[in-house]
């Protein structure tokens, strides 16, 4: 499974809607659209770190860069190509 | 260097030693005299959870949990200490501080030179912690903070708070030293329990901070720093409540056990020996929960904060029935404050209601089942409805 596969189950495991078919989409904003509860925020930033091994910083900490599948798949492309540099 | 089972074995001590006998006591001075506190820091209690680096115990999750069980059996008010200092505002700080933060704090927090507590409560504000009122507007490269906060354990001695304030809907975390100027701290007394917790009104007049006191990022006050907090702080409640539930439980057996009525002692009656098993039980129960997402917090399992609500939802339950029902066994004996029981009574019900109501853990726990356990295969077919 590759890392938008991987985001994308965990954040559908997590939805607070009940529609069966509700599949989330590259560029849905998860908490604006209500999908998710207010908690979920750092239960995603636990996941991708625990998942993909990187540390977040607070200036990535916007929620703007968890708002969406693409920018959380940017942000951790980011953070574990900046992993790999020496 | 200590192990870990040495240092829980010198927690187990200290607390039967220097704690238990004096728990009311303190509550009679409604405070924690200064020369326990300094014992506590001494023998790094405080710092329990941080790294070695910053002079932390370093302890696991579950080591920790057995460490607070018992403090929490010794003195509800020195575990509610541990709770906010170490917890919450040590937990948060060591997650989301820059290092230049974690350099200024967690040393001083880790030796005890220095308490820290939580203020997020308010006034108008309790479970709904996004409507935070109190603000923060940004100037001159600081901010400017005002507002009051209320029910900050400890906070009537703390040295720092870690204050959730808003801008127009936006909440972020500040580390407030008390001797910032507009800061003043009003005690609060009339209470049911936390009589020695030094519980108290923070009220924010103009106070400046700078940049480098905003903890993690500016609008995270709540997503990430009130979030991680009260989750940590949740943890750290549901062993506090195995802790109160098994001292009830000890101070029915024995009592039961001493008191004679009809010519044999109370516990042989099947009705008093109903009301142990139950008690036993359910403490068992309790404390495998706790446990339990103490082992999963260890591994960052996804489901962590899920099972902590989990524990700390049942255990909280569970001392308020035992300790209801340590009364029930002490009888008149039971409402008297020379018996213990009395007091967990008190204790066990604050559980219930600090850092997350039941009432409000309750659907976060049934969405998390919803998620969890729904098995699309076994849905009820619609005919079934006719």
């Amino acid at each position: 499974m590759d890392r938008y596969e991987i985001v994308k189950n965990f954040i559908q495991q997590n939805l607070i809607i009940f529609e069966e078919d509700v599949e989330i989409q590259a560029d849905d904003n998860i908490f604006a659209l209500g999908f998710v509860n207010s908690l979920f925020a750092m239960q995603l930033l636990q996941f991708i770190e625990r998942e993909f091994a990187i540390t977040v910083d607070n200036e990535d900490l916007e929620i703007a860069n968890f708002s969406t599948l693409n920018k959380i798949i940017s942000l951790i492309d980011k953070k574990t190509q900046s992993r790999v540099q020496p | 260097m200590r192990s870990a089972a040495e240092i829980i074995q010198e927690a187990e001590r200290f607390a039967y030693e220097e704690l238990r006998p004096y728990a009311s006591s303190f509550e009679e001075q409604g405070a924690i005299p200064t020369e326990v506190l300094r014992k506590l820091a001494e023998r790094g209690f405080l710092g329990a959870t941080l790294p070695s680096a910053y002079g932390g115990l370093q302890l696991t999750p579950v080591e920790y949990g057995q460490l607070l069980e018992y403090m929490g059996k010794a003195c509800n008010s020195i575990r509610e200490l541990m709770t906010v200092h170490t917890s919450l505002v040590g937990e948060a700080l060591l997650r989301f501080g820059t290092e230049a933060q974690k350099e200024q704090w967690l040393p001083k927090l880790a030796a005890g030179h220095v308490l820290a507590s939580f203020a997020l409560t308010e006034p108008n504000v309790g479970s709904d912690a996004r409507a935070v009122e109190t603000s923060y507007r940004q100037e001159d490269g600081g901010y400017i903070l005002n507002g009051t906060k209320k029910w900050i354990t400890f906070g009537g001695i703390a040295d720092v708070y870690l204050v959730i304030a808003s801008h127009h809907g936006t909440t972020t975390a500040f580390l407030v030293e008390r001797s910032l100027k507009g800061v003043s701290v009003r005690p609060m007394g009339g209470l049911l329990a936390g009589k020695a917790s030094h519980l108290a009104e923070l009220q924010l007049e103009n106070v400046r901070v700078s940049a480098g006191n905003v903890l993690g990022p500016v609008g995270g006050g709540f997503d990430y720093i009130g979030s991680t907090a009260l989750d940590h702080g949740r943890y750290a409640i549901a062993w506090g409540s195995v802790a109160i539930a098994q001292e009830a439980l000890e101070t029915m057996i024995s009592y039961a056990r001493h008191r004679k009525q009809g010519g044999k002692s109370i516990c042989e009656y099947d009705a008093i020996q109903a009301i142990i098993a139950e008690g036993i039980s359910q403490i068992h129960a309790a404390r495998s929960l706790c446990i339990q997402a103490g082992t999963m917090r260890t591994a960052h399992h996804a489901h962590a904060l899920s099972e902590t609500m989990i524990a700390k939802y049942f255990a909280s339950k569970v001392a308020m029935k035992v300790a209801t029902d340590a009364i029930q066994v002490l009888g008149a004996n039971g409402l008297s404050n020379q018996f213990p029981a009395e007091r967990l009574f008190r204790e066990a019900k604050v559980m219930e209601i600090i850092e997350g109501t039941t009432q409000v853990l309750q659907p976060m726990i049934a969405m998390h089942g919803l998620r969890a356990y729904y098995k699309p295969a076994v849905s009820i077919p619609s005919e079934s409805f006719a």
